[in-house]
């Protein structure tokens, strides 16, 4: 009886976390669309309901309806797999992520360690759907795919340590209460730019988004899949863009606390500021997809390996002697 | 705990019949995931005992970056059709009784250690790792970079070694591929791209070959 009622409350939690994380994909997608529109002066989906703003769910519909394609030459069980994994990868990381001092579902001690882990292995959708398509242009994007997520996640290891040493512990939420006095972006903010630029790469987002470039790979490692399996790497794309942002926010931007410590905000819950501010860093995401032009694939690899990796050891030197040396060193 | 139990015995079954797999399995591609398969499981049980440090790493260096690569070469290889000749054909399986030894060597070597780790008095019980007042990963790095930093040092220096080793081997100067330099482009100017010349009529001028 204990075990059911332990059952019941952790679904009911994790359903309470799950429902707006996909309702928020959805919209956030019509709003990815809608700033990519403005930019180019145009209206963008604008349509179905209130701004458009049901857009989505009308794709979504139609996504149902449509018959999904199996191609014969396929290796039909991972064909089927890479989309569900996709999605719950992008999904599960979001158990760690805290929304207020015990407003988290997992608490865990090694929360940055298990989102890097879960991102990391997002790369496995895009790889078994690439190569059990069994065609030329899902294969090709799915190999680059592969380079460049194993390439710029690196730097982003780099930059997590950075931050790690500031704090001194593994726990998100330890790391959002470490920024009350100020938030790591005044005294990191050479690494959130880094930070920023190689998230776009690892979720695949333009001006890093070889592994679907329409112009040569047709769609990518998405070329063969149809209906709702197209849907749901779609919104697992999108959950891992929300989840990077979500990143962002609590490693730079000090998560869930209020940007003034005065009386009116603090009554504002922390689940508020931590939306605004994964909102904010979204909004920079699409900016940068509508006003940025695609990157040539070396280039890519040159800015991974030659710039950043470089930049963001030296800057774990330079963040480890300063905080040596001033005796500002975290103790447990 | 019937809760642990059972997912303890969820977890190693996993990781025992997708080992199993690994070696069995015909298509190459399919024993890399079903390697990945047992890697994750086995991180999974290391987070059972506590070590949700180890566990997290396992699953980062070993699924996230090593099984990448090894699922990266596999495909562009085509190594299926070479496994499938190597067993058929008879003059190259003179090779499996050396893999056989070898296979022998090592699996009675994992039951020393096994044997040593059960009946060495003083060695410290794994419970040790789980504590209240400090965490695994803080308890880790305590003892790495203080008691065996010297060893520590060494493993990273073999590692660099072999790094440059792999790329030494692997490095050669091509000739004739052009290189984009940045420094060059961005510091053209107009004196060096463009000339003015004076064209005298029913002549033509000849531009550099």
């Amino acid at each position: 009886m204990e075990y059911v009622n332990i059952i019941f409350q952790e679904t009911y939690k994790i359903l309470f976390l799950l429902i707006p994380v996909l309702v928020s994909v959805a919209m956030i997608v019509w709003l990815d669309r809608r700033v990519w529109a403005f930019v180019q002066k145009r209206q963008g989906p604008n349509v179905v309901g209130p701004f458009g703003l049901l857009q989505s769910l009308a794709d979504a519909l139609k996504y149902i309806f449509k018959e999904i394609i199996i191609p014969a030459s396929s290796n039909k069980i991972i064909f089927i797999l890479a989309p569900i994994i996709t999605m719950t990868l992008a999904l599960i990381a979001w158990a760690v992520i805290p929304f207020g001092v015990d407003q988290v579902i997992a608490d865990i001690n090694v929360g940055i360690l298990y989102i890097f882990a879960v991102s990391s292995l997002g790369v496995y959708g895009i790889i078994m759907g690439g190569w059990a398509s069994n065609s030329k242009y899902p294969f090709l994007g799915s190999i680059r795919s592969a380079a460049q997520m194993v390439s710029y996640e690196v730097s982003i290891g780099i930059i997590i340590i950075n931050v790690l040493l500031c704090v001194g512990s593994l726990n998100l939420n330890d790391i959002v209460i470490a920024q009350k006095e100020i938030w790591f972006i005044i005294p990191l903010f050479p690494m959130f730019v880094i930070f920023f630029i190689s998230s776009l790469a690892e979720t695949n987002r333009p001006p890093f988004d070889l592994p679907e470039a329409e112009a040569e790979l047709v769609a990518g490692y998405q070329t063969e899949y149809s209906g709702m399996m197209y849907a749901m790497f779609w919104l697992g794309e999108y959950a891992n863009i929300l989840l990077m942002c979500a990143l962002g926010s609590i490693l730079f931007l000090g998560g869930w606390l209020s940007p003034i410590d005065l009386y009116p905000f603090n009554l504002i819950p922390g689940a508020v500021w931590l939306i605004l501010k994964i909102l904010l860093l979204f909004i920079l995401f699409a900016l940068v997809k509508a006003i940025v032009p695609r990157y040539r694939y070396d280039q890519l690899m040159r800015l991974g390996w030659k710039i950043f990796l470089p930049l963001s050891l030296t800057y774990v030197i330079l963040t480890a002697s300063y905080l040596f040396y001033f005796n500002l060193l975290p103790t447990i | 705990m019937i809760a642990h139990a059972i997912f303890f015995y969820v977890f190693s079954v996993i990781a025992v019949i997708s080992a199993i797999m690994v070696t069995v399995s015909k298509n190459t591609v399919h024993s890399v995931f079903f390697l990945i398969l047992d890697f994750i499981s086995i991180s999974c049980l290391f987070i059972m005992i506590g070590a949700e440090f180890l566990g997290m790493i396992m699953l980062i260096v070993y699924v996230g970056a090593v099984a990448v690569l090894f699922l990266f070469v596999v495909m562009m290889l085509n190594v299926a059709q070479q496994k499938n000749q190597w067993f058929i054909s008879e003059q190259n399986s003179g090779h499996i009784p050396v893999g056989l030894l070898i296979s022998a060597i090592i699996f009675f070597e994992l039951i020393i250690v096994i044997g040593g780790w059960k009946y060495k008095p003083d060695l410290f019980e794994t419970t040790n790792l789980i504590t209240n007042e400090i965490s695994n990963t803080h308890s880790l790095g305590q003892v790495l970079y203080t008691d065996y930093i010297h060893i520590f040092q060494i493993s990273g220096m073999i590692l660099l070694i072999a790094m440059i080793g792999a790329i030494v081997l692997t490095f050669r100067q091509r000739e004739g591929v052009k290189k984009q330099s940045y420094l060059k482009q961005i510091s053209r100017e107009r004196s060096e791209g463009v000339e003015v010349l004076e064209v005298a009529s029913h002549k033509g001028v000849k531009i550099d070959d």
